[in-house]
């Protein structure tokens, strides 16, 4: 009987390590993956200085404009935060378009089913495989020119690891909400409205273009009720700064619970999907 | 059908009057009204496969109608981030909002009316890495026709018409001297704001050629051409205004207009007659794009499939 218990708890162990290196296995192919894209990178780094460029011009002239300061961002802080978002942009997807879209539209998510993998957790550690690679020739680059321009550095060096943390948490969010638009798909089959809905908000919403604090306070409540300021404005927070301690471990707790929210909506309407699902053509 | 005849002997009997009987109709038929008919017969193509685009986006109903919404939507949340600046100060690079609507209706209104029919062109990418570019070359029409026809995005009307309201409402709030110059400076800053845009997207697919999965370093031009088109060029930098101003030539497409519209002084680099120069940047980019789409269709040497 206690031989028994033990055996099945051994062996749950070794299943549970089993998956646990599977899914680090597609973590590493999708970094592996993207990183076999090297032209590619480099154009997202044109995009990321170029849009760069052009928002130091117009948040400059605006802080200026303002006096010098503007709902706490001098020029220096507002630097920061235009460098680090640039940064985060090759990893947060602000599209709305993924693989998994294309899976379900063609009907070869029907393939995705039948591995003895969770279909959510996988598309979800893939997408955040190649988010993490893109920070190294996407991101770091970009925020080396935010530092030759002129960057506000943290008071506290605590902000590194928790805006790491953060910057993971936004990362992940980011992968498991774009996951729900494209399992829109079992119910839209074309879901192109969908995503361009999504790409018109996610980006606004998330602070993408003119920070959050700058929002008047309707908008701002508004942007706070969807997932989006917990993708890149909170990390971006952390990591300059911008937050203190409290207010980093604040941010971090209501990222952690969007991100239980997203995984739990994303998996029911997997679960749902499956039994919607109707693969045509033969 | 000569040839057809010639290799059947071989195949099986069957064969050889399938596809004697198959040509010989349609060559009859294509060839002697295509001689006499011309232009419009030329161009029926197109239009049959633009009207079958067309229907096809309006099939899924709920999706288009999304589609539609978002577009508009993608209009009113660029002002937006605009507008959210000037809650804080009251001019922005010399600007004030209302005078902003100009720059920006007429920059976004350019932008979603070339969008209409070239943003097709930003497939090609896709095309490259899948190799069914190949089969254009197999049809009898010039590549980039076939290109920018292949799609036809109804949605963008729906931006274009919220560009319009906003360049409607700059118009109405502003006070513009009215006269034939003043409506002669908008057509044609119009019509040099929507060849200009053409002409990016079409430079951009040249560049595709090249770069195959390096699509997102001309969209940092095309995308980031409209932000910065959007934007009032005074705040810009030395390298941008070199950049967005003469090299991409996006501050003739709103900016430089509105500044001559309203007569009012340019800032460094840009005087004010800059505004009646509209057709000669969108010369200039409509150059540039045909030399990098020529250059990029003779080093493109196929699929491989």
């Amino acid at each position: 009987m206690v031989a028994a218990g033990l055996a099945a708890e051994v062996s749950a162990r070794a299943s549970a390590r089993a998956t646990a290196r599977v899914y680090w296995r597609l973590l590493r192919a999708g970094f592996r993956r993207q990183s076999t894209y090297r032209l590619a990178a480099a154009g997202g780094f044109v995009a990321n200085a170029t849009f760069g460029l052009l928002k130091v011009a117009v948040l400059f002239a605006t802080v200026r404009a303002a006096g010098g300061e503007l709902a706490g961002y001098d020029v220096g802080r507002m630097n920061t935060y235009i460098w680090i978002s640039q940064g985060m942009l090759g990893s947060i997807n602000y599209t709305g378009k993924t693989e998994i879209a294309v899976r379900v539209k063609d009907g070869s998510i029907a393939v995705d089913f039948l591995r003895p993998l969770d279909v959510q957790a996988a598309e979800i550690t893939t997408e955040v495989g190649r988010a993490l690679f893109a920070l190294i020739p996407r991101g770091i680059p970009t925020v080396l020119i935010g530092v030759i321009i002129g960057m506000t550095a943290p008071n506290s060096p605590a902000a590194y690891p928790l805006g790491a943390l953060s910057l993971l948490l936004g990362i992940v969010l980011s992968a498991a909400t774009v996951y729900l638009v494209g399992v829109c798909g079992f119910w839209l089959v074309e879901n192109r409205g969908v995503q361009i809905c999504y790409m018109v908000v996610s980006g606004f919403l998330a602070g993408l273009f003119v920070p959050i604090p700058l929002f008047p306070s309707y908008l701002r409540i508004a942007a706070y009720a969807t997932p989006f300021p917990s993708m890149m404005m909170f990390p971006v927070d952390v990591l300059s700064g911008r937050a203190d301690l409290a207010g980093s471990l604040g941010r971090l707790a209501v990222q952690l619970a969007w991100l239980v929210a997203v995984g739990a909506i994303g998996q029911a309407m997997t679960r749902a999907g499956r039994r919607q699902l109707e693969v045509q053509g033969g | 059908m000569a040839e057809a005849a010639g290799a059947a002997p071989g195949a099986a009997v069957g064969a050889a009057p399938g596809a004697a009987v198959g040509a010989a109709p349609g060559a009859a038929v294509g060839a002697a009204p295509g001689a006499a008919v011309g232009l419009g017969a030329r161009l029926r193509p197109y239009r049959v496969v633009l009207a079958a685009r067309a229907r096809s986006q309006t099939s899924y109903r709920a999706n288009f109608a999304l589609d539609l919404v978002s577009s508009m939507l993608a209009a009113v949340v660029e002002l937006g981030e605009i507008w959210v600046l000037f809650r804080s100060v009251t001019h922005l690079g010399g600007l004030e909002f209302h005078q902003i609507l100009l720059v920006f209706g007429l920059a976004d209104l350019a932008f979603s009316l070339a969008d209409v029919a070239f943003g097709h062109c930003d497939e090609l990418a896709v095309y490259l890495r899948a190799g069914t570019l190949d089969v254009f070359y197999l049809r009898p029409q010039p590549l980039l026709a076939q290109l920018v026809t292949g799609d036809i995005t109804l949605r963008r009307l729906a931006r274009a018409a919220a560009g319009l309201v906003v360049l409607a409402a700059g118009l109405a709030l502003n006070d513009i001297p009215w006269g034939v110059t003043s409506v002669g400076l908008l057509a044609l800053a119009l019509a040099s704001g929507i060849a200009m845009f053409a002409a990016l997207f079409v430079w951009a697919a040249g560049a595709q050629f090249f770069l195959v999965d390096g699509a997102e370093m001309t969209n940092a031009f095309v995308y980031g051409g409209r932000y910065a088109a959007t934007q009032p060029a005074s705040v810009w930098s030395r390298p941008l205004k070199a950049l967005f101003g003469f090299a991409v030539p996006m501050a003739f497409c709103g900016f430089l207009p509105t500044l001559r519209l309203l007569g009012r002084p340019g800032p460094d680099w840009f005087p004010t007659w800059l505004g009646w120069c509209g057709p000669l940047a969108a010369l200039w980019a409509w150059g540039m794009a045909l030399a990098f789409w020529r250059w990029g269709v003779r080093h493109y040497q196929g699929g491989g499939g």
